[in-house]
């Protein structure tokens, strides 16, 4: 038997105590379902898709002010593609293209330089989405602006960091029926590979769970779900990607992130703002931003349940409007428009999970 | 002038000049030659019609340009009704300002790929509109396609489809989604558009008498797409294995990079076929043997529709179980 089938058998028949996992990372999300993991697993193992997406966290008063701005004249308004698909309170950013708005998606925050040295009588606005991955690339576009002196780059920030967030969760969890109690973490390859995995040792230390970094071929977190499930009820942090991942992170990106942007309150899809779970730039910073602060209000479609799914109080199946009125084409939440959301994941792939 | 300007597509000299020196230089042939308001061909008894758009930016890309394009696209759609493509039209739409050896370069490219597909360009038409993105000037083209069945060339339908069927694809996936999005965001890299024509291959497949039963040129919403339409249509399930699917290192790195999926990534020069089991091996061997057709692999099998629900399965390398449903929305690259 090789070491694969050893664990594919193990976890195709493990018959012990309901193990619940949650993924906070919407890489990790896509990828189990690529990888039809579930399939693989025995059903007293669940994988429940935590707040990992950044798209699906988003406020509609973030959203509505994308949307204000891109059809305010002077102003161009830039954004990951996801992202245009979100519905504010009224509009989405895709929908207020077609009503005249300013609204380019790009791939790389850095193509904005161009349009801004091109277009230097426009305010070229970058939705700044994103956990510790993605925040470094918004330093360096702000740096690079900076240094080649345009002053109309800005920034409207919605950033999210992931310990404060997870330690939420899991004050959040004690409340939680026994049935519907997280069990473990996977913890976030790619966020732990920038920030590292020492904050979460304290968390998994308070609340006696167990938190395993995981990489993201199926192999790995195959692994990883493997080792949660041997660690239940220990509150330890093990890293089961040594490959990308160290306890202290990358010290360069840290510096450049913390030289530019300090912590704040965000606000979080269905969860309400939560204190120290953002970053916003500092005050030397101001002029680069859009206007960021305040952005707290969320109006969610009624029957919307988003956060009970992000919290793995319920499947998305158990949404009532899972597949009636919410679908990947008229998204009423966010976790329905997101590749990365736990509702368009279920929806697209029918996973039973 | 060295330009297309509002006077070419004004009906007038300049217009004569534009087609006589361009289109009819490199499109000409016994019917276009005609001249006429509407053109007479030769016909046959029944006829497939089909009809297409194109209007992609960039115009040239890596491996091929909108002319060229515009000739694979439409042929394709009628080879895989099973008749056998004759004619095309060609409505371009030039806007002011379009270089013509740009222009020219995809007339050209019409001409050498029609040549190759086997059918002639039989009526035109050329209008050109102002510029209004304020962008490079671009090309928009319609092409219409007509074919003809007959003895060797029989209609392929749902209906045929049965448990057991072999899922044929003629290709590796994501190459033209790939080369497009590549060039648009200014990447270097060795992606170049499979936009072909698939008439050979499809000859071949017909001339050796494999029994097809069903086919489709693998465009917007890729493969996981038309399996869908399958699914769809036969009331069956497509079960498709992981490890057999070809797809390039270059375009499953990219991919993998921008977080899309190549099962949804359009293809022009591909086309998944069903075809009897007993058939399987020998037209595989046919499409390895063809044209555009050496990285072509037997995919998976039609099974029964499980619990009545016809859909999609992917077979994954761990041995999940994966539900494949069709593309939604832009298939947007995802975020982190």
């Amino acid at each position: 038997m090789t070491r694969r089938d050893e664990i594919l058998d193990f976890l195709g028949h493990y018959d012990g105590p309901e193990v619940r996992i949650m993924e906070v990372c919407g890489t990790h999300t896509a990828q189990i379902v690529r990888t039809g993991i579930p399939s693989l697993l025995s059903p007293k193992i669940h994988l429940i898709s935590g707040p990992g997406c950044p798209v699906c966290v988003t406020v509609t008063d973030y959203i509505d002010r994308l949307v204000e701005l891109s059809l305010a004249p002077g102003s161009t308004v830039y954004a990951f593609g996801d992202l245009l698909r979100v519905r504010g309170s009224r509009y989405s950013l895709s929908e207020a293209k077609s009503l005249g708005g300013q609204v380019r998606m790009v791939y790389a925050p850095a193509d904005l330089l161009m349009y801004a040295e091109r277009e230097p009588d426009v305010c070229h606005i970058f939705a700044a989405v994103g956990f510790e991955t993605t925040v470094p690339v918004y330093a360096d576009l702000i740096q690079e602006a900076k240094r080649r002196g345009l002053a109309n780059v800005k920034l409207l920030t919605s950033l999210k960091t992931m310990p404060g967030i997870v330690r939420w969760l899991c004050r959040e969890n004690e409340k939680a029926a026994p049935d519907k109690k997280v069990t473990g973490f996977l913890a976030p390859g790619h966020v732990c590979a920038a920030a590292g995995y020492r904050d979460y040792e304290p968390i998994a230390e308070a609340f006696q769970l167990p938190f395993i970094v995981a990489g993201f071929s199926a192999d790995l977190l195959l692994a990883a779900i493997y080792g949660l499930v041997r660690e239940q009820g220990r509150g330890v942090v093990r890293n089961f990607y040594p490959q990308a991942v160290t306890r202290d992170g990358n010290p360069a990106v840290r510096a450049a992130v913390q030289e530019m942007f300090s912590p704040c309150d965000a606000a979080w899809r269905g969860f309400g703002t939560v204190p120290g779970t953002g970053l916003c730039l500092r005050p030397a910073f101001a002029s680069f931003d859009a206007g960021s602060e305040g952005l707290t209000r969320d109006h969610v479609a009624g029957g919307c349940r988003c956060a009970d799914v992000l919290m793995g109080r319920i499947s998305s199946r158990e949404c009532p409007l899972f597949g009636k009125i919410c679908t990947p084409e008229n998204p009423q939440g966010a976790c329905m428009v997101s590749q990365e959301g736990s509702c368009f994941n279920h929806f697209q792939e029918g996973v039973p999970y | 002038m060295d330009r297309v300007t509002m006077a070419d597509g004004a009906g007038g000299v300049s217009t004569q000049r534009l087609i006589d020196s361009l289109f009819a230089k490199y499109l000409g042939n016994d019917y276009l030659s005609q001249m006429e308001d509407a053109t007479r061909v030769p016909g046959g008894a029944e006829l497939a019609l089909t009809t297409d758009s194109f209007v992609v930016t960039p115009i040239e890309f890596p491996g091929g340009n909108i002319g060229r394009l515009s000739v694979c696209g439409t042929v394709n759609d009628v080879l895989m009704s099973g008749a056998k493509p004759r004619y095309l039209t060609a409505g371009w739409i030039l806007e002011e300002g379009l270089a013509l050896s740009v222009l020219e370069s995809c007339v050209r490219a019409m001409a050498e790929t029609a040549k190759e597909a086997g059918v002639f360009v039989v009526a035109g038409d050329t209008k050109v509109i102002e510029n209004r993105s304020g962008k490079e000037p671009g090309i928009m083209i319609n092409t219409a396609g007509c074919g003809v069945f007959d003895e060797k060339h029989r209609p392929v339908s749902a209906d045929l489809v049965k448990e057991g069927d072999v899922i044929l694809l003629s290709g590796n996936l994501g190459d033209h989604h790939a080369a497009l999005l590549g060039k648009r965001m200014g990447i270097e890299n060795d992606i170049v558009s499979d936009n072909a024509p698939l008439s050979q291959m499809v000859e071949a497949l017909e001339q050796a008498g494999v029994a097809l039963h069903e086919m489709r040129d693998v465009t917007r919403g890729g493969l996981a797409t038309v399996l869908n339409e399958f699914a769809e249509s036969t009331g069956k399930t497509f079960v498709l294995s992981e490890e057999a699917l070809p797809v390039s290192p270059a375009v499953r790195s990219f991919a993998g990079i921008l977080g899309l999926d190549p099962l949804y990534m359009g293809n022009e020069g591909k086309m998944v076929c069903i075809v009897d089991a007993k058939d399987g091996d020998r037209a595989l061997q046919i499409l390895q043997g063809s044209r555009y057709g050496e990285n072509a692999a037997a995919i998976g099998t039609v099974t029964k529709a499980e619990g009545g629900r016809p859909g999609v399965v992917l077979a994954t390398k761990v041995g999940g179980r994966r539900i494949l449903g069709p593309l939604y929305g832009e298939g947007l690259p995802r975020i982190c």
